[in-house]
C-alpha cells in the first residue's frame, strides 16, 4: 500500500478499508473476499471429490452431499470466479482508460458489501440448520420440496448480492463511456477493458432475470404464492427459463473478462501488439450478443419440441465462430514473438488447449440429439469444469500473477509461482479429463455414491488424485503471497518490462489519484508506444491542476447490513417466530434510513491542492 | 466545465444543466443503464403473467375478463399518463431555472401518481373481495407480482420527488440537484412506459379474453 498506509494503526487502516471509495482499495477487498470464498468452495470440492474416490463411500451422507454439492457450484460462481474477476477490473480498468476513479466510487464500495453480506448470509446457513440441496440451478420442483431454510438462504442471499452485482455492472458501463483519457478511443482501448465493457452490458440484461426468477420462488416458499405449484395453476418450467436466461449469458460474464485478461498477457509477453485487434473486440461483442439466444441450451431434454431445440443448437454452434477467431488471433499473437515464459503467460499458453478441449465438448453438446445421451452425465461436468477451470480459473491465477504488482506493489516469486502452475494444470486434467470417459460410461451427476464393477472406480479415483494436486498448488500459492508480502521487496512502475497499456505507466501501486496528470493516448498499446520513442512517461494531456477527488464513506457498510439483517426476518417469518417481524422492519429500516441519509446528505468530495501535488514529485505519479 | 457549488442566474443557467458536469453525465448515463436492466425486469415478469394467465385450479376462480372493468383502469392510466406530461412542464421548468414553477408541477406530478396508486389499491382490493387474490391462484400470483411490482415502482417514485422537493425547498436549483430532478423524471417516465404495456398487455388482452 501507498508510503503513509504503513503509518497507520491497525484500526485505522481498518476503518479505512471499511469506508473507501477507492477503486484499487476495493479491488484488494474483492481479491481477499473472492479468495477465500473461493477457498471454501475448493473444499467443498475436496469433500465432493472424498467422497467419490471409492464406491459406497460414507464419507459424508447422502443429505450432506446434496448441501456440499450445492454450495460448491454455488459458491464458485457467485462467491468466487465473479468478485475476483471484480477484483482485476476494479484493479485495472480505470488505470487502463487513464481515469482517476469509476464514475461511481459510492456505487463501487456499495457493490463490493452487498456481494460480501450475501456471500455471509449464504454461508451462515451451514450453522443455521442445514445449507440449500437443490443444485447450484436450484429448479423450482426440488427447491419447493426443500424441507430446511437451506434454500431460503440460497434465494435472499443471492438477491443481495446479486444487487451488488448489477450495481457493479452499470458502475463499470458508465465509467468506460464516459471517463476515458484523451485519446482514449473505443478502438484505442486494451482487451480487458473491452471484455470488461461487454461483461457489465451482460451483467446489467441477464442479472434482472435471476432478479424476479428468485423474487417469484421467494414468494413461492415464504409468501404463499403459487408460480410453480401445479396443483394452483402454476409451472415449474419458468424458473427453469428464468434462470437460464441469465445462467448463461452468466457463462459468458465469467469467460469474457479472462479472455481480456490473457490477451493483455499474451501481448505483453509475446512482445508484439495483439494480433487481429480490431476482429477481437467484434468477436467479443458478438459472443455477448450471442450469449442471450442460446440459454434454452441448458433444457434440450425438457420437451420444448424440435423446433425449439433446433434452433437454439444452431445459434449455440454460432459461438464457436466468434471463439475460434479469439483463439487463432491469440496464437498468431504469439507467432513470431520473442515470447517470455512467465508464470502468466504459463497460464495462458496452458489455457488454449484446455479451453479448446472444453469448447469442443460444447459443441458436442450443443448438439441436440446427442444431448440426450450427455445430459445429467459426468460428461457434462467435464465440459463445463473445462469451460470454467480451463478458462476462468486460469485466467484469474494468471491474472493474480500478472496484476498482483499493480495491485500490491510486489512481484509473487516465480519460481513457486510455475510450481503451482505445473500442479494445477496436471490436476485439473486428472481431475476432469477422465470425467468425459465416465460420464460415456453412464456415470450420473449430483449422485452422493455409486455401485462397484460398473467400470468406475479407477476413473473416480484418478480425478479424486487429481483435485487434491490442485488443493497443493493452491496452497503453494498462498505460501508464495504471505512469503512475497513478508519479503516485501518493491517493484517499480513496470515490473515486467514490457507493459503496453496505461496502469504500467504509474507506480505500483499508483497514488491514490491514480494520474497526476491526465496521460494523452496516442493510440493502441500507449505506454509501449512512448516506451518505442525512447520516453520514460507518458506525456500529459493537462496542465497540473486540482484534483477532485470522492469523500469516503461508511453507509454501503450499513445499507448491505440492514438488507443481511431483513433477510433473517423475512426468512423466519414463515415459522412463525415472533421476532421475525420486527427483525425484518428493522433491517429494512437500517438499509431505508442509510438510504436518506445519503440522498439528503450533500457529498461533494474535495480536491487535492495543485501546491501539494508538485511537493509529491518522488513518489511518481506523473502521467 | 461547471462546478457544482457555482451561484447561477437565470442568463448563466447552462442549456442542459443535468448532463453540465462530470458527475451530472454520470448519473445521467448510468441512469439510463438502470433502465435498460429494469425493462428486462418487467420483461420477465411481463413474460411470467402471459405464461400463467387465466391458470387457476379449478373453475370457481375468476379469470381475467371476469375481473377487470374497463372504466377504472381507463381513469387510472389517464391519471399516470396527465403525471407525466406534468413532470415534462417540471423539467422545462427546471432549464429555465424557474424552481417555483418546477417544485409546482413536481406536486401536481406527486398528486396525480397518488391517485394513481389509491385506484390501483381500491382496484385491488375489489379483485381479493371476488376471490383472486396473491395466494389463490398461480394466476393471482403473477398478476399481482406485475402489476404490484409497477405500483411498488410507482410508490417509490413519489417517495422520491417528494424528498427531492422537500430537500432542496430552501435552497433552488444548482448543478448539484438539478440531474437528481431529471433522473426522477426520467424514471417517472418509465414507469408510465411501463404501465402502457399492463394497460395493453394485462387489461385489454384481458378483457377480450
Amino acid at each position: 500500500m501507498s508510503t503513509y498506509a504503513h503509518k497507520k494503526s491497525f484500526g485505522a487502516t481498518v476503518w479505512d478499508y471499511l469506508t473507501t471509495v477507492d477503486h484499487k482499495k476495493i479491488g484488494i477487498l474483492y481479491l481477499i473476499a473472492g479468495g477465500f470464498f473461493f477457498l471454501v468452495g475448493g473444499l467443498e470440492a475436496l469433500f465432493i471429490r472424498v467422497q467419490l474416490a471409492v464406491p459406497n463411500n460414507d464419507f459424508v451422507s447422502a443429505g450432506l452431499y446434496n448441501e456440499i454439492l450445492t454450495m460448491h457450484g454455488t459458491t464458485m460462481i457467485f462467491l468466487a470466479a465473479m468478485p475476483l474477476i471484480f477484483a482485476f477490473m476494479n484493479a485495472a480498468i480505470p488505470l487502463q482508460i487513464g481515469a482517476r476513479d469509476v464514475a461511481f466510487p459510492f456505487l463501487n464500495s456499495l457493490g463490493f458489501w452487498l456481494f460480501f453480506f450475501g456471500g455471509v448470509f449464504l454461508n451462515c446457513s451451514w450453522f443455521l440448520g442445514g445449507a440449500p440441496d437443490a443444485g447450484w440451478t436450484s429448479y423450482a420442483s426440488l427447491t419447493l420440496e426443500s424441507d430446511t431454510h437451506g434454500v431460503d438462504f440460497y434465494i435472499l442471499g443471492l438477491q443481495i448480492s446479486g444487487i451488488g452485482t448489477l450495481i457493479g455492472g452499470i458502475n463499470f458501463l458508465v465509467t468506460i463511456v464516459n471517463m476515458r483519457a484523451p485519446g482514449m478511443t473505443y478502438m484505442r482501448m486494451p482487451l480487458f477493458t473491452w471484455s470488461a465493457f461487454v461483461t457489465s452490458a451482460l451483467i446489467l440484461f441477464a442479472f434482472p432475470a435471476l432478479t424476479v426468477g428468485l423474487f417469484l420462488l421467494m414468494f413461492d416458499r415464504l409468501f404463499g404464492g403459487n408460480f410453480f405449484d401445479v396443483s394452483a395453476g402454476g409451472n415449474t418450467i419458468i424458473w427453469e427459463h428464468l434462470f437460464w436466461i441469465f445462467g448463461h449469458p452468466e457463462v459468458y460474464i465469467l469467460i469474457l473478462p479472462a479472455f481480456g485478461i490473457f490477451s493483455e498477457i499474451f501481448a505483453t509477453f509475446s512482445r508484439k501488439r495483439l494480433f487481429g485487434y480490431s476482429s477481437m473486440v467484434f468477436a467479443t461483442v458478438l459472443i455477448g450478443f450471442l450469449g442471450f439466444m442460446v440459454w434454452a441450451h441448458h433444457m434440450f431434454t425438457v420437451g420444448m419440441g424440435p423446433i425449439a431445440n433446433a434452433i437454439f443448437a444452431v445459434a449455440t454452434m454460432a459461438i464457436a465462430v466468434p471463439t475460434g477467431i479469439k483463439i487463432f488471433n491469440w496464437l498468431f499473437t504469439m507467432w513470431g514473438g520473442n515470447i517470455k515464459f512467465t508464470t502468466p503467460m504459463l497460464y495462458a499458453i496452458a489455457f488454449i488447449p484446455s479451453f479448446v478441449a472444453g469448447g469442443v465438448t460444447g459443441i458436442m453438446n450443443a448438439v441436440a440429439a446427442a444431448d440426450y445421451q450427455y445430459h445429467d452425465s459426468y460428461f457434462v461436468v467435464a465440459h463445463f469444469h473445462y469451460v470454467i477451470v480451463g478458462g476462468v480459473v486460469l485466467a484469474l491465477l494468471a491474472g493474480t500473477h500478472y496484476y498482483w504488482p499493480k495491485m500490491f506493489g510486489t512481484l509473487l516469486n516465480e519460481a513457486l509461482g510455475k510450481i503451482t502452475f505445473w500442479l494445477f494444470l496436471i490436476g485439473f486434467h486428472l481431475t476432469f479429463f477422465i470425467q468425459h470417459f465416465l460420464g460415456l460410461m453412464g456415470m450420473p451427476r449430483r449422485v452422493f455414491t455409486y455401485l462397484p464393477n460398473q467400470g468406475w472406480e479407477t476413473g473416480n479415483l484418478i480425478s479424486s488424485i487429481g483435485a487434491f494436486f490442485m488443493g497443493v498448488a493452491v496452497i503453494i500459492l498462498l505460501i508464495n503471497i504471505v512469503m512475497t508480502q513478508v519479503k516485501n521487496v518493491r517493484v517499480g512502475n513496470d515490473p515486467w518490462e514490457d507493459g503496453r497499456s496505461l496502469e504500467w505507466a504509474i507506480p505500483s501501486p499508483p497514488p491514490f489519484y491514480n494520474f497526476k496528470q491526465l496521460p494523452l493516448v496516442r493510440g493502441l498499446d500507449p505506454y509501449w508506444i512512448e516506451k518505442m520513442e525512447g520516453k520514460k512517461e507518458m506525456t500529459p494531456a493537462e496542465p497540473l491542476g486540482d484534483i477532485h477527488m470522492p469523500n469516503p464513506s461508511f453507509l454501503p457498510v450499513t445499507i448491505s447490513f440492514g438488507l443481511f439483517v431483513a433477510a433473517f426476518g423475512a426468512m423466519y417469518h414463515v415459522d412463525d417466530k415472533n421476532w421475525a417481524l420486527p427483525v425484518l422492519i428493522i433491517g429494512m429500516g437500517i438499509t431505508l434510513i442509510s438510504m436518506l441519509i445519503r440522498s439528503v446528505k450533500d457529498d461533494h468530495g474535495f480536491h487535492i491542492h495543485k501546491e501539494d501535488l508538485e511537493n509529491e514529485d518522488d513518489k511518481g505519479g506523473r502521467a | 466545465m461547471a462546478a457544482v457549488q457555482d451561484k447561477f442566474t437565470e442568463m448563466t443557467w447552462p442549456s442542459s444543466p443535468e448532463k453540465a458536469t462530470l458527475e451530472a453525465k454520470n448519473k445521467f448515463l448510468g441512469f439510463w443503464f438502470f433502465l435498460g436492466g429494469e425493462t428486462v425486469l418487467f420483461g420477465s415478469l411481463f413474460a411470467t403473467y402471459l405464461a400463467l394467465k387465466d391458470k387457476v385450479p379449478d373453475s370457481s376462480h375468476p379469470l381475467a375478463k371476469d375481473l377487470y372493468s374497463m372504466e377504472l383502469t381507463f381513469a387510472a392510466t389517464m391519471l399516470l399518463l396527465t403525471s407525466s406530461l406534468t413532470s415534462v412542464y417540471a423539467m422545462y421548468h427546471m432549464k429555465n431555472f424557474n424552481f417555483q414553477r418546477m417544485q409546482a408541477w413536481l406536486l401536481i406530478t406527486v398528486l396525480l401518481g397518488a391517485a394513481f396508486l389509491g385506484l390501483e389499491i381500491y382496484e385491488f382490493s375489489h379483485y381479493v373481495h371476488e376471490g383472486h387474490t396473491f395466494t389463490s391462484s398461480a394466476f393471482g400470483s403473477a398478476f399481482y407480482s406485475l402489476v404490484g411490482f409497477h405500483g411498488g415502482h410507482v410508490a417509490f417514485g413519489l417517495l422520491w420527488i417528494l424528498s427531492l422537493m422537500v430537500r432542496n425547498a430552501k435552497r433552488g436549483l444548482d448543478l448539484y440537484n438539478a440531474p437528481k430532478f431529471y433522473v426522477a423524471s426520467l424514471y417517472w417516465h418509465f414507469i408510465d412506459v411501463v404501465w402502457v404495456f399492463i394497460f395493453t398487455v394485462v387489461y385489454l388482452m384481458g378483457m377480450v379474453g
